[in-house]
């Protein structure tokens, strides 16, 4: 501060002690301090790994009902060293590739008509509802009889389960495109199929992206359905042998390994989405 | 009717006997009944009136984003027929491309011009400075303010020089503040770029502020009520809407758009 009258000695300067925030965690809807969620987060699955090892190494529970974490560890090393956890998860993530492209391919053209034209959605939406509620694992059995046991049955059962649900996100992605950016198009003297392609896609992408992390995730929750019959490997297949000679260890390691790798594809869309649609984010 | 036609002057936009409704399920409701209205070349037209009244399906109609039910919109005397690249829309809502960069949004608007690269640089640069957006070029819609979305807005719908430009409540969404200035930049532009516009509004200083003439509507189904001629001279500056004419005009719009909110509300009961 300058002061024009008076001595010219400086005025001592009391810059006002910094209050410390105080952050309420329990506001309604407030934020609450990055580190923090993420500490929860994180210590809720401590938590939840200290009761287990608790109370697998107090001998509470019978191991054959629930191994230790670190009889889960061995057996994650064990199938690590052997090769057959590379091998398994190479025929798994190849199925779930494969069945999710296909279901993909059909369901973002089918969907971006559905979405734009009323006449499509009306040919196709009540056949797929009905669809949708099916459960797919009453469907093996016919899978079987149209694909045989080979893998293209376990593609048909990746593709029932993700298609009919991820057409109709697709539909909804492209709805959700405003309809005054549609309009300007055509004040801009283009045509339908420009519009569509021009502006309706590149507008949707985003949410078709989102679509695409959503519904990958999806294909990793059929493929223990996919391969329950007939498949000689495979991270499903596994945890259904290991059924057989009650190797709780492996069903578990088996089942963390599948939420492991769902959990990676989910971070690679999202790091890959943030990249890629650097424009969405505000100021 | 307008004096300028009267003038011997060609209109540029001729609205005659227009009607138009919507249908629903309780039936047919009729928006705009037998609407007869001229714009002549270069000329600033506002359209003011209650909420509900048809603006927006008028100006919808004469953009030939749909069309009407009855009657016909002539622009040069040519009967139009669906949208096109001789006119110009802003709307309301922010209609940017999300995905594109300022530049590239004003870009897309020439794409259907045979202009070489250099010469639609040359327009999107001029038009840039002219909305005053300079050093913006390659922010993305998201990193700028309302106000500044409509000003790209203004120049993607100025930069392929359509005859008409059609403006529906492009003021709408911003505060006072910000809607002060961009209709002072509008009218601006308007000054040094002459061009015929129809500007939809519920803004009765907006209105008399920009326009050579002002029509008030009535309220369901939209009839035309009222017009009135602004004869304030040009370059126009925000002062001008303490002058006694202006207030004397804002008085008479103000009126009778009073009449029609009093009818609305007793309608509803
Ligand atoms: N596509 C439409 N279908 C049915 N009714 C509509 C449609 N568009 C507008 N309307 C109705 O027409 C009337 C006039 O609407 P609009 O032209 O948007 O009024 P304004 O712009 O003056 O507020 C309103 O009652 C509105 O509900
Ligand atoms: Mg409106």
């Amino acid at each position: 501060m300058e002061t024009t009258t008076g001595r010219s000695e400086p005025l001592p300067v009391v810059s006002p002690a910094p209050r410390r925030r105080r952050w309420r965690l329990f506001a309604l809807r407030e934020d609450i301090p990055g580190r923090i969620y993420f500490a929860l987060g994180a210590s809720f699955i401590l938590l939840i790994l200290l009761i287990w090892t608790v109370v697998t190494h107090a001998e509470l529970i019978d191991p054959l009902f629930l191994p230790s974490p670190a009889a889960i560890i061995a057996e994650g090393i064990a199938q690590a060293q052997s090769g057959m956890l590379w091998a398994d998860a190479g025929a798994s993530i190849y199925r779930i590739v494969v069945g999710w492209l296909i279901a993909t391919l059909f369901a973002v053209p089918i969907g971006i008509l559905m979405g734009n034209f009323k006449f499509f959605e009306a040919v196709f939406e009540p056949f797929i509802d009905l669809v949708r509620y099916m459960p797919v694992v009453a469907l093996i059995p016919l899978t079987i009889l149209w694909a045989g046991t080979d893998d293209s049955q376990k593609f048909l059962i990746l593709f029932i389960g993700t298609f009919f649900q991820e057409v109709l996100l697709v539909m909804d992605n492209v709805k959700s495109v405003p309809k005054d950016l549609i309009k300007v198009g055509y004040t801009l003297g283009m045509g339908r199929f420009e519009v569509l392609r021009d502006i309706v896609l590149p507008a949707s992408l985003p949410g078709l992206w989102d679509t695409f992390r959503i519904t990958l995730g999806w294909t990793w929750t059929y493929l223990v359905v996919a391969e329950l019959v007939a498949a000689r490997s495979g991270l499903g297949r596994r945890i259904m042998e290991a059924q057989r000679y009650l190797a709780t260890e492996r069903i578990i390691f088996g089942i963390l390994f599948i939420g492991l790798l769902g959990l990676l594809t989910d971070y690679f869309f999202k790091v890959v989405g943030a990249r890629l649609f650097r424009w969405i984010k505000e100021r | 009717m307008d004096q300028r036609t009267v003038n011997g002057q060609r209109p540029k936009v001729t609205i005659r006997n227009l009607s138009h409704s919507f249908e629903s399920p309780n039936g047919s409701l009729l928006v705009l009944d037998n609407i007869n209205l001229t714009l002549a070349d270069n000329e600033f037209v506002s359209i003011v009136g209650t909420s509900g009244c048809g603006k927006s399906t008028l100006l919808n109609l004469v953009a030939g984003l749909i069309e009407p039910v009855a009657g016909e919109i002539l622009l040069d005397s040519k009967p139009i027929d669906g949208p096109g690249r001789d006119r110009g829309v802003v709307f309301q809502s922010y209609t940017l491309f999300p995905w594109l960069t300022v530049w590239k949004n004003i870009d897309f608007a020439l794409r259907k011009t045979r202009l070489s690269r250099a010469e639609k640089d040359e327009l999107i640069r001029h038009y840039i400075s002219t909305v005053g957006l300079e050093g913006f070029e390659d922010a993305y819609p998201n990193q700028l303010s309302g106000g500044m979305r409509q000003r790209v807005a203004i120049a993607r719908a100025l930069v392929y020089k359509p005859e008409v430009l059609l403006m529906d409540e492009p003021f709408g969404a911003l505060d006072a503040q910000t809607r002060g200035m961009m209709q002072e930049l509008l009218l601006h532009v308007w000054e040094t770029h002459r061009t015929t516009v129809l500007f939809i509004t519920h803004d009765v200083d907006e209105a008399l502020f920009m326009s050579d003439r002002v029509v008030v509507m009535s309220a369901r189904p939209g009839r035309i009520k009222l017009e009135v001629p602004v004869e304030l001279p040009h370059p126009r500056s925000y002062e001008v809407v303490t002058s006694p004419q202006f207030v004397e005009l804002k008085l008479r719009v103000l009126e009778a758009i009073r009449e029609e909110a009093l009818k609305t509300m007793t309608a509803a009961g």
